[in-house]
């Protein structure tokens, strides 16, 4: 890919993933039985070519940096640029807390100006798909765009969820006539994907402007407030695309997995998903296994039935248990003969033995991490 | 460079005849075993979790893919700035080239890794066998008996040790007599290969044996028998646990299917002593709606549409509808088509079978191509290999690496058959 680094918002966050979230950062919740949902934006930008790639973080972000550690999962420890983890900081001019995504873009102008690279990919961290970007780049290039945003047909989100999105009024060439961030009454589909595309050097001018005028959100203060005034297009992507932005959407998205073509899209594409690996055996299954429409990760031992659940890794289910359309997170014990039903557990949950849990579809049951039921 | 206590030399070079074409391309250090390992990963993972971070492998036989896996040593925290992992292939000397002669030989040839080292002992090991053991406490061991060399034993049945290399100990547990395979066995204790020497001790006896041109330049035959006629002191360490050297189809092949069971033998969910290999990129595995899967090990990667019983199955490795997998072991990225039904049979890596393909039934027969390798009724089909549909193996078939359809001048291969590229052995 052309010149290019990686910018991944991490930062704004507030308990949308309720309990899952109480402790790490959204970018740090495990998906998928065996990924955290950073993973994704990370290897689409490695796989797209590009290996200078900054994380913008702030919100309870041991849990994202044990994770990442030094990029070596995603090929990123490298000697000249790789992964840099930007946190916030003191300094002479202020507290340092990032006040928005702007904000925390502008704080770091420094990693921004020392950068070399001509454009800039500027993505989300709660958000899971698998996109190459360099076509992107090739029509933010010829359309002579001021920026680029991937934006998707959002019908296969529910309207309810839609509200959550920035929603795009497109014209026939694809340009960008209205932006509405999470608006209560969406007037068309085309949703925009939080992925921007830029130079640097405009995008530095862009920060230095808001930040003179005291404006701290990317999205509020740079985009809808300069639609007219900006040459924003719009670069269609027509893959699998969901944001994480709520307890409902994280898990059915994870059940989403559970479709074949869902998961060779996302998963088993020749763009490889990279994420930190533990050394765990593969999975064993014991003669009373009973196991239907699941993904199972390593490490796990089985001695019941599971069925439309995804199993992260490391989890023991013993005989007896009924488990169903469950999330089951790594190094969590399910004993006997206990049943769940629409159950998210987090890692490292004990279900004693004969307990039996029911959420529901639209409210899955959420156990909080290391808890003992 | 600081000095190290202890380095160890691996036997890397094995070729593990007796696996057939399992071994034909690879080493058998490089045999993929337990849904997801590499022979040589116990051994490395012995090694780095007692605590020695300095490994020299000895290579010889077919190192590309053994050179692969290994590469700078990442997987067993083996990258080190001082010490690691360090591959030692033969190599050209100013007056010639040589190949190893001999495990002797192999550590004579590399003298001057150790000594760069500055090691005070050596370990040797061998990269064939599956066990955990802390060689730390074996170390313990030597430095407390003060002896020249450890040799660690087993005790294996007393039917069975004419099979092995036995040591005869005195009641210190000091070695007076080393036999090997005897038809008169006067003690059960068989050596595992793996010996510590206190390094001054073992330098000079390389030397002088590397001298000797009737030497076969091996441990077990000639340096272990000269320190017992020198008398040097030479210490048995028992060992007890689970220790297979998985040499021949039908070992290679019980040793795998044990793993199924609800407590094996050897356990690989240890937390305190786990085994590293490198981790291939796949997502978690994935059981279909018409997937039945009982008593089996599956790895990352698969999709599981077919039922499979008492199997061992590897990353990547894809089983479609209405097929049935029992007693076999399928290794990486193979598919297995549907309406298919395989029993007791090894299939190597990207290997594809295709559909209505029936496989390991009927009467055992004894193998028309090597009926010393091929005598357990196991089928045995390489990697790279393609069945096409509708074909029939019987029991104890052994099929080639690199097969094609085209290769197939029948569909019907019955018992004891085989097909082979060449025709070679």
């Amino acid at each position: 890919m052309y010149s290019t680094m990686g910018i991944v918002l991490t930062g704004g966050n507030h308990n949308r993933l309720k309990e899952l979230s109480l402790e790490r950062a959204i970018a740090a919740v495990p998906i998928g039985g065996k990924y955290r949902i950073i993973d994704f934006i990370l290897s689409n930008m490695v796989n797209s070519g590009i290996t200078n790639v900054g994380v913008i973080t702030q919100y309870n972000y041991r849990s994202l940096m044990d994770h990442l550690g030094s990029g070596k999962e995603w090929d990123l420890d490298r000697k000249n640029e790789g992964l840099f983890i930007l946190p916030p900081y003191l300094s002479e001019f202020g507290t340092g807390w990032y006040k928005g995504t702007a904000d925390s873009l502008y704080k770091n102008l420094t990693f921004l100006e020392r950068s070399d690279e001509e454009y800039v990919v500027i993505g989300q961290g709660y958000t899971i798909y698998n996109m190459d970007y360099e076509p992107m780049l090739e029509y933010h290039i010829k359309t002579g765009a001021d920026i680029t945003i991937a934006c998707r047909d959002m019908s296969d989100i529910s309207c309810e969820d839609q509200k959550l999105l920035g929603m795009v009024e497109i014209n026939e060439q694809n340009r960008i006539v209205d932006f509405m961030e999470k608006p209560l009454n969406p007037k068309s589909n085309i949703g925009s994907m939080g992925v921007y595309i830029m130079r640097r050097t405009f995008l530095i001018e862009l920060l230095q402007e808001s930040a003179a005028k005291g404006l701290t959100d990317f999205v509020y203060d740079v985009i809808v407030r300069q639609t007219d005034k900006l040459k924003l297009y719009a670069f269609m992507f027509n893959g699998y695309w969901r944001p994480l932005n709520n307890i409902q959407l994280y898990y059915r998205t994870n059940m989403e997995l559970l479709n074949p073509k869902v998961r060779q899209e996302l998963l088993m594409d020749r763009r490889k998903i990279f994420t930190k690996v533990k050394d765990e055996p593969p999975a064993k299954y014991n003669e009373e296994a009973n196991v239907h429409n699941s993904i199972i990760a390593d490490g796990c031992i089985i001695e019941g039935t599971v069925e439309n659940s995804v199993l992260f890794r490391g989890v023991r289910v013993m005989k007896g248990v009924v488990i169903k359309n469950s999330l089951v997170m790594q190094g969590t014990t399910v004993e006997q003969d206990v049943q769940l039903n629409y159950c998210i557990l987090d890692k490292g949950v004990t279900i004693t033995e004969g307990k039996s849990l029911n959420g529901d579809a639209e409210w899955p049951l959420i156990v909080g991490k290391n808890v003992k039921v | 460079m600081a000095r190290k206590e202890i380095v160890a030399m691996l036997l890397a070079g094995g070729q593990g005849s007796r696996l057939g074409v399992l071994t034909r391309n690879d080493a058998k250090p490089a045999i993929l075993y337990g849904g997801k390992y590499r022979i040589i990963d116990f051994t490395l993972s012995n090694c780095i979790n007692s605590g020695i971070d300095t490994v020299g492998v000895l290579t010889q036989y077919q190192p590309l893919r053994l050179n692969s896996h290994i590469g700078i040593g990442k997987p067993w925290d083996l990258d080190r700035v001082n010490g690691g992992v360090t591959i030692l292939a033969p190599y050209m000397k100013t007056e010639k080239g040589e190949w190893y002669s001999g495990t002797a030989d192999a550590v004579f040839q590399n003298i001057h890794y150790v000594d760069e080292m500055s090691a005070k002992y050596v370990i040797i090991l061998s990269g064939d066998h599956i066990y955990k053991m802390d060689y730390s406490k074996m170390l313990d061991f030597h430095k407390k008996t003060n002896a020249h060399a450890t040799i660690s034993v087993i005790n294996v049945p007393l039917e069975e040790a004419s099979r092995y290399g036995l040591m005869n100990t005195n009641e210190d547990g000091s070695i007076y007599e080393f036999e090997e395979k005897p038809a008169q066995p006067k003690s059960t204790l068989a050596s595992m290969g793996i010996y510590i020497f206190t390094w001054d001790v073992l330098r000079e006896y390389l030397i002088n044996d590397h001298q000797k041109s009737a030497s076969h330049h091996d441990f077990g035959k000639n340096i272990i028998p000269e320190m017992l006629k020198d008398n040097k002191k030479l210490m048995a360490y028992n060992f007890e646990g689970y220790w297979r050297d998985v040499g021949t189809i039908e070992a290679f092949w019980e040793s795998n299917m044990n793993l199924t069971e609800r407590i094996p033998d050897f356990n690989l969910f240890d937390q305190y002593w786990k085994i590293f290999s490198p981790n291939p990129v796949y997502p978690a595995h994935f059981v279909g709606d018409t997937g039945t899967i009982e008593k089996s090990i599956i790895a990352e990667g698969c999709m599981i549409y077919g039922t499979v019983r008492r199997s061992v199955i590897f990353p990547g490795v894809t089983i479609n509808a209405d097929t049935v997998v029992e007693d076999s072991i399928v290794m990486s990225d193979s598919l297995i088509g549907s309406n298919t039904e395989i029993y007791c049979t090894i299939i190597g890596e990207t290997s594809v079978i295709g559909n209505n393909v029936k496989c390991g039934i009927g009467e055992f027969a004894e193998n028309a191509f090597n009926p010393k390798v091929y005598n357990s009724g196991i089928n045995v089909i390489g990697s790279n290999t393609v069945i096409p549909n509708n074909t029939v193996l019987g029991k104890n078939v052994v099929i080639d690496n690199y097969v094609t359809p085209h290769d197939f001048d029948t569909n019907n291969i019955p018992s004891g058959g085989y097909l082979i590229k060449g025709g070679g052995k």
